[in-house]
């Protein structure tokens, strides 16, 4: 039999650590969706994600009762929607958004991902189509998320995309602005997206992707954080094989229950997403196991060399722990979301440009990071360009999602609730980078990328 | 299909016994049981067979999850498989 030790260890990590799994989520190719009427292939998505989707909640729920882990999100992710936009007869494809949000409803989800475009190199008609009805979709859905790729190491910067992805955040911004511009909360720009990402706001269903895959991503800083402070002083080597043991069998819980999803709901397995997800409960927070390993406060010299050695301990211990492992697998950051963060910012310890540095060594990027009102849509754009810079010539994933929160100063804060927080207004530099956004054409790919 | 329950809290009489007894209502065999006093908190942990239950998963876990609460015992009721996914290689 087992040991009891390790028993009661396990339900320990669940019951006082926060340990769960964020989200079971089910990617669904909409390839078989396109039509040329934009009402036929809006009533297609929705009768295909019920279709597929119809018993992922019930499922997840029976998983989640006998397994005895807690399974916070149920979600969906589709084919980018873009892909989908470009044969309809219609400039309007807000249809397409609307029935989204129709299906995701109907099947019981939290959140539904992939009202995305890649836009990496160039636009399409349907690229067009699709970006420029983001603001009015987010505003006009609830649980609706919506990214768009503007960059691969591969491909290099697509800078008309970066300056447009400025307008576009003001837009939704504005027209969410009786709830704290929480459009600004479902909208990702990305370099390198991951195409089996479960994680929002950014995941969609890659068109290299099954008919129907199941993505898993666990959560986990609190198990973390607790282990850590058990060990006490230690050196940073025996922290590391600490933090492996436990991203370890933290993973394991969540390759269990993606087997599970898969094996029931007659879908492929698709990948365990390694990431230690945050939430705004007390002891659930990165930033807290950043402190752990002795900073006075995240946000202070120390920090991008922790979570670079979290980020790298927790893929170590992961990657044996599951069969297929993607999505964006790294140690989150989203200020909102994490406790510890939201203190750090408040007091001014930290600030956009070291969580830029920070970014540098771990997963997303600039994350749930709310921004005065009046940062002009040039200052965002400029933003998101340093961070897609970092990913595109490190290889790697970033991303932004950032919320210049209307009508609101430096200060403030904006009140999310739930998993999004509260997200305390964060400045930004006074100079502008207008001449700068206003170039345009493509940053070319980096030399590295020539590995042929 | 095997499961664990664990039972954890301060020791009174008939902890065990207010357990089994609904197991063995519900024609759930117990397969081995350990029971010790960590600190004056009472920890047992049991394997069971629930392969010929009378009662679907959720309720039985359920039942007996209020089994314990009465007994002022904290009863979780998981699949095995949680535990040797996370503590064996």
């Amino acid at each position: 039999m087992l040991n009891t030790f390790d028993i009661l260890e396990t339900i320990k990590m669940i019951d006082e650590e926060h340990l769960d799994i964020r989200t079971i989520t089910m990617g669904i190719s909409l390839r078989s969706c396109a039509s040329e009427s934009v009402a036929r292939t809006a009533e297609k998505i929705y009768d295909k994600i019920c279709f597929r989707a119809e018993k992922l909640v019930s499922t997840a729920n029976a998983i989640a009762s006998e397994y005895g882990i807690p399974i916070i999100n149920k979600r969906v992710s589709v084919t980018p929607i873009s892909l989908l936009c470009d044969c309809v007869d219609s400039e309007d494809v807000i249809p397409l958004a609307l029935s989204l949000q129709r299906a995701a409803e109907a099947v019981g989800i939290d959140f539904i991902g992939g009202y995305s475009a890649m836009v990496h190199k160039g636009y399409t008609l349907g690229d067009r189509r699709l970006i420029s009805s983001i603001p009015e979709a987010l505003s006009r859905t609830g649980c609706v998320c919506s990214s768009v790729n503007v960059a691969t190491t591969r491909a290099g910067i697509n800078m008309d995309a970066v300056a447009q992805m400025g307008e576009i955040i003001k837009k939704t911004a504005y027209l969410t602005r009786e709830n704290d511009s929480i459009g600004c909360a479902k909208f990702v720009v990305f370099s390198n997206a991951p195409e089996d990402n479960p994680f929002m706001a950014g995941a969609f269903h890659g068109v290299g992707e099954a008919e129907c895959a199941i993505n898993v991503g666990v959560s986990g800083p609190g198990v973390v954080l607790a282990a850590i402070e058990r060990a006490g002083d230690c050196s940073f080597t025996e922290l590391s094989e600490l933090i492996k043991k436990t991203a370890f069998k933290i993973t394991r819980m969540g390759q269990l229950a993606a087997a599970e999803a898969t094996r029931r709901l007659d879908a492929e397995f698709g990948i365990v997403d390694l990431s230690l997800a945050p939430t705004p409960a007390a002891r659930d927070s990165v930033a807290r196991v950043l402190e752990a390993m002795g900073l006075e406060s995240v946000g202070t010299h120390g920090s991008t060399a922790a979570l670079a050695m979290l980020n790298d301990a927790v893929k170590k211990g992961g990657v044996m722990a599951s069969s297929h492992v993607g999505g964006l697998s790294g140690a989150f950051i989203p200020v909102s979301e994490d406790a510890g963060m939201i203190q750090a910012a408040q007091s001014g310890i930290l600030t956009i440009d070291k969580l830029e540095a920070m970014t540098a060594v771990c997963s997303v990027g600039l994350d749930m990071i709310a921004v005065p009102g009046d940062t002009s849509a040039a200052t965002l754009s400029a933003i998101i360009a340093d961070e897609i810079a970092i990913g595109t010539i490190n290889n790697k994933t970033t991303a932004v999602r950032i919320i210049p929160v209307y009508g609101k100063k430096e200060g403030e804060s904006a009140h999310y609730g739930g998993l999004l927080g509260d997200a305390p207004i964060m400045p930004v530099h006074g100079q502008g980078s207008e001449k700068f956004i206003a170039r345009g054409g493509r940053i070319p790919a980096p030399i590295h990328s020539q590995r042929n | 299909m095997r499961a664990i329950i664990t039972v954890v809290g301060s020791d009174t009489v008939g902890i065990i016994s207010g357990i089994s007894k609904i197991l063995a209502e519900n024609n759930v065999n117990i397969m081995d049981i350990s029971q010790s006093i960590l600190q004056d908190l009472f920890a047992m942990v049991m394997l069971v067979d629930i392969s010929k239950s009378s009662k679907p998963f959720a309720e039985l876990a359920s039942v007996i999850t209020d089994a314990g609460n009465q007994m002022n015992v904290k009863v979780h009721v998981m699949h095995e498989d949680i535990f040797t996914s996370m503590h064996r290689i």
